[in-house]
């Protein structure tokens, strides 16, 4: 036979009294930031791996960012645990996809498949802020930002996680294209230079450290072109 | 005593409610022991944290009314959480099928979701009876969705916009399961402004060029005074041939084309009580 397994807390029925205390949460927030800028052919995605809860730093180095395939990733921030599992949930989502359909996920469909998982805990959201990003069916760079409950919305360029006031006027700044919605329609994503965008990345990075707690140590980037997915890494300050 | 039989109010034996939306459909992986619940003693109070914890997106003004020449849609693309701008490029109109559209006020992942499930039900009609549903019976499905889920903490407020044998239709569908037949609506936190400017122009024989005009200044001025507002104003015109989007133009070149000369802008005309 097989061991018990753990029975999981189940919502009590009406009268059926349960001793809770008064200030518990499920919730925590483990900080982090992360940023994905989309250009022609290629998307620059970067977290920074500070994992910390209040004033206490837990770890220098949890990387943020789930590679499903050469085309497509998700970078997530908020409260490390519900990261894990939704991580864990998308994983094996793409692995039987795969199975089912003998290739990898394109990046258009998984950003709606977050939007649905995301959605399905609508009751109980995953405390996550995320991005996904990579290269759509054309090759062109694709960046999704959501809400924690799974609205979302394909951009240029995107930001989420605690340092998403102090990033996101920067990359406006330097990034800030015509709408989508325009009549008659505009060229709505602007493209720098690959080298340009990863500078610019870097920058705001190194500036938001500067200013919030929550980012800081290192930053993960990945680098997706058609060819390949690069990382490389970028030091900020310790302290 | 006699006692009232209240027995018709009582859930079904084993069933907490009737299954609709999703369950009805039996949608994989989305089944009846889907949106789990936390397990904390108090349910009514954890949601309210939860929306701090992870401020959805909010904020909009959308309208809609019924003229002479069919319907006319227009909303902003403002949202915001909180006090943070989270996006100014929301699609808000949800073009639910050529004949169909629908507005999103309210929280944007409940709009998206429920009103994304809506264009599948109506898909699902379409195959099933081989003509395309009413504006009537589509605005039905989500407002019997939104009542099932009644109490729970959805939010939204959506008009349901389109032509169908009947001629051009349009409703107010939102969270509660109010869902309601009219010819003019504006919905959101602009919506007070937007129905200042939108009830002073309005008549049924308006031109098509006044209409969309008419629903593009009434959103402009809403992003004028409602700070949960912005972005761009987009304009879609319905006829018998279906939806078209007429207009999308950022507020800042609208406020531009309205008040070429900023000393001509009310607010900064010259005080005649000043000394």
């Amino acid at each position: 036979m097989a061991a018990a397994l753990p029975v999981r807390a189940s919502v009590p029925a009406a009268g059926q009294a349960v001793k809770q205390h008064a200030t518990w949460s499920p919730y925590d927030d483990n900080g982090g930031t992360v940023v994905a800028v989309a250009g022609d052919d290629y998307c620059v995605v970067a977290a920074s791996t500070r994992m910390s809860t209040g004033y206490s730093i837990l770890t220098r180095n949890k990387s943020k960012i789930l590679q499903l395939n050469p085309k497509c990733v998700i970078a997530s921030a908020g409260m490390q645990a519900d990261q894990e599992t939704l991580h864990k949930v998308l994983h094996s989502r793409h692995v039987t996809y795969q199975f089912n359909h003998r290739k990898p996920m394109a990046c258009p469909a998984m950003a709606q498949l977050l939007s649905n998982t995301l959605y399905y805990k609508r009751f109980f959201p995953y405390y996550t802020f995320n991005l996904c990003a990579g290269l759509d069916d054309e090759g062109r760079g694709a960046v999704y930002t959501y809400d924690a409950i799974g609205s979302y919305e394909r951009v240029g360029y995107g930001c989420q996680g605690n340092g998403k006031e102090l990033v996101q006027p920067v990359l406006d700044n330097q990034l800030k294209a015509a709408s989508p919605l325009a009549l008659p329609p505009q060229q709505w994503l602007s493209s720098l230079p690959l080298e340009q965008a990863v500078d610019l990345v870097k920058g705001a990075f190194v500036s938001a450290g500067e200013r919030d707690i929550y980012t800081g140590d290192d930053v993960e980037i990945l680098i997706i072109t058609k060819d390949c997915i690069k990382t490389d890494r970028l030091e900020l300050k310790r302290d | 005593m006699m006692k009232l039989d209240l027995s018709c109010l009582e859930p079904a034996a084993g069933a907490g409610r009737e299954p609709c939306g999703l369950e009805a459909a039996g949608v994989s992986g989305v089944a009846v022991d889907s949106f789990p619940l936390p397990a904390v003693a108090d349910i009514d109070s954890f949601e309210r944290e939860v929306v701090e914890y992870v401020k959805p997106n909010h904020g909009t003004t959308t309208l809609g009314f019924i003229f002479q020449g069919g319907v006319i849609i227009a909303v902003d693309s403002r949202a915001s959480q909180g006090s943070y701008i989270s996006s100014q490029t929301v699609k808000k109109v949800i073009e639910i099928n050529p004949h169909l559209l629908g507005t999103m006020a309210g929280g944007a992942a409940d709009c998206q979701f429920w009103e994304r499930n809506l264009g599948r039900q109506c898909r699902l009609y379409e195959l099933a009876n081989g003509k395309r549903i009413t504006v009537r019976g589509a605005s039905k499905l989500l407002a019997n969705t939104m009542f099932s889920y009644r109490g729970m903490g959805l939010s939204m407020g959506t008009m349901v916009a389109g032509w169908d044998e009947a001629g051009p239709g349009l409703y107010y569908v939102d969270s509660d399961g109010q869902r309601t037949k009219g010819k003019l609506f504006s919905v959101g936190s602009g919506s007070l402004y937007a129905y200042g400017v939108l009830d002073e122009g309005y008549r049924w024989d308006l031109s098509v060029e006044e209409a969309v005009e008419l629903g593009q200044r009434s959103i402009y001025h809403a992003t004028f005074r409602d700070a949960a507002s912005g972005g761009t104003v987009s304009a879609y015109h319905v006829t018998q041939e279906g939806w078209t989007k007429v207009r999308g133009e950022d507020v800042g070149q609208l406020h531009f084309n309205y008040y070429p000369a900023p000393e001509e802008h009310p607010c900064n005309s010259k005080d005649p009580l000043a000394l």
